[in-house]
């Protein structure tokens, strides 16, 4: 089976809308998520989200651990809990096949040896600002569209994912600083950004009523 | 994390060519913010050291190349590659970081270097030269690498002589 097979093999699972609304909801979740939470989420039955979630399992979309919810330890305290999350790994296929990340990645040497971060972060500053929705005003939407997943944490506004994970390893101060400017383009009027880095997210983090 | 098992800690430099001296206008904002981003650094999950010159604040009056009046060195040691891989980029500093090349030229060469000592050990200038030398002339290796190619700590116990052994691999 040639990668290309493999990738519509995985992504196919996400053909069912329950699976894909499941999917969704535990990867855009802060923490690991229960059975029964994820079977609210996608308002199937318990047993359904559990036959589909292991189908994503299966897939190798979604990774598993058991834990005990309540904390308790020892005999009386309860089988342990099987908790999904997200599992590692991308997973992306283009008909006709596109190859948009070894240009990213040839464009984002050239710029950094070029030394050309400011022109970068101005770029990046006035694609946000220029976005029509963020300036409508649905910010969360907007972050939503290009898969930052974010969720309100109190008053703080989270992004659980980081669209340039891999650009952003290998490139990382090139690359977070155009994401920082992209982000303080799109997060314009009330908002202002924050660094408030976690493995795997997106470091910046967006609150509103304060200005830097 | 400490590497408790081999009892090595992480070293880093990074040098830079400043666009103009240290009291410039050019440099004002850069020599404004480093009092806050060293303390950042010092209160950082996994922080260990970082190199001062006499006057005790930072690095800045160290001039690493004497032929070089504009080469700053600044250097550090840290717990884990991932601990000063957080502090450098998923932090404030990434704020100061992505102001760069207003206060640095560009360099072609290489111009950062990490690698394992023996926890405890504290590098010399001339030590972290040595090492940002060894990328230039052979890639990066066990005896300096960067964040895009790491080398994991030595295994068995840190001996003081680590840093002579093995000869860096020619790379990349």
């Amino acid at each position: 089976m040639t990668a290309e097979d493999s990738a519509f093999e995985t992504l196919g699972v996400l053909a069912d809308p329950v699976r894909r609304r499941l999917y969704r909801h535990v990867a855009a979740a802060p923490d690991e998520v229960g059975r029964d939470a994820a079977a609210e989420a996608a308002g199937v039955s318990r047993s359904l989200a559990a036959f589909h979630l292991d189908k994503l399992v299966e897939a190798g979309l979604l990774a598993v651990s058991f834990r005990r919810l309540s904390g308790r330890t020892g005999p009386g305290a309860g089988r342990p809990a099987k908790l999904y999350r997200r599992a590692e790994g991308e997973h992306a296929v283009s008909v006709p096949p596109r190859s948009y990340d070894t240009a990213g990645r040839l464009l984002a040497e050239v710029v950094e040896n070029a030394g050309l971060d400011r022109e970068l972060q101005a770029a990046a500053r006035a694609a946000g600002a220029a976005d029509p929705d963020a300036a409508a005003g649905d910010l969360v939407e907007v972050l939503r569209t290009r898969g930052y997943e974010p969720f309100w944490d109190g008053e703080t506004l989270r992004l659980r994912n980081c669209p340039f994970h891999a650009l952003a390893g290998e490139f990382s101060a090139l690359v977070c600083g155009m994401n920082l400017a992209l982000l303080e383009g799109l997060a314009a009027g009330p908002w202002s950004a924050a660094m408030d880095a976690r493995p795997g997210w997106c470091c910046v983090a967006l609150s509103k009523g304060k200005s830097d | 994390m400490t590497d408790f098992m081999t009892g090595h800690h992480l070293a880093q430099v990074n040098v830079g060519r400043i666009v103009a001296p240290l009291d410039s206008p050019e440099l004002a904002d850069f020599m404004a913010q480093l009092p806050e981003i060293n303390a950042l650094a010092e209160a950082s999950p996994g922080f260990v050291w970082r190199m001062v010159d006499d006057a005790g604040e930072d690095a800045t009056g160290f001039r690493p190349d004497g032929a070089d009046d504009m080469l700053l060195i600044n250097c550090s040691v840290w717990e884990s590659v991932e601990a000063l891989r957080d502090f450098t980029y998923h932090s404030d500093h990434l704020r100061v970081l992505s102001r760069r090349r207003e206060w640095f030229h560009r360099v072609a060469e290489a111009y950062q270097a990490l690698w394992w000592i023996p926890a405890g050990h504290l590098p010399s200038v001339a030590e972290a030269m040595e090492r940002v030398a060894m990328i230039r002339e052979q890639g990066p290796g066990p005896l300096a690498f960067t964040f895009r190619s790491p080398f994991p700590a030595p295994s068995g116990a840190a001996r003081p002589d680590d840093r002579l052994q093995g000869a860096g691999e020619p790379g990349q």
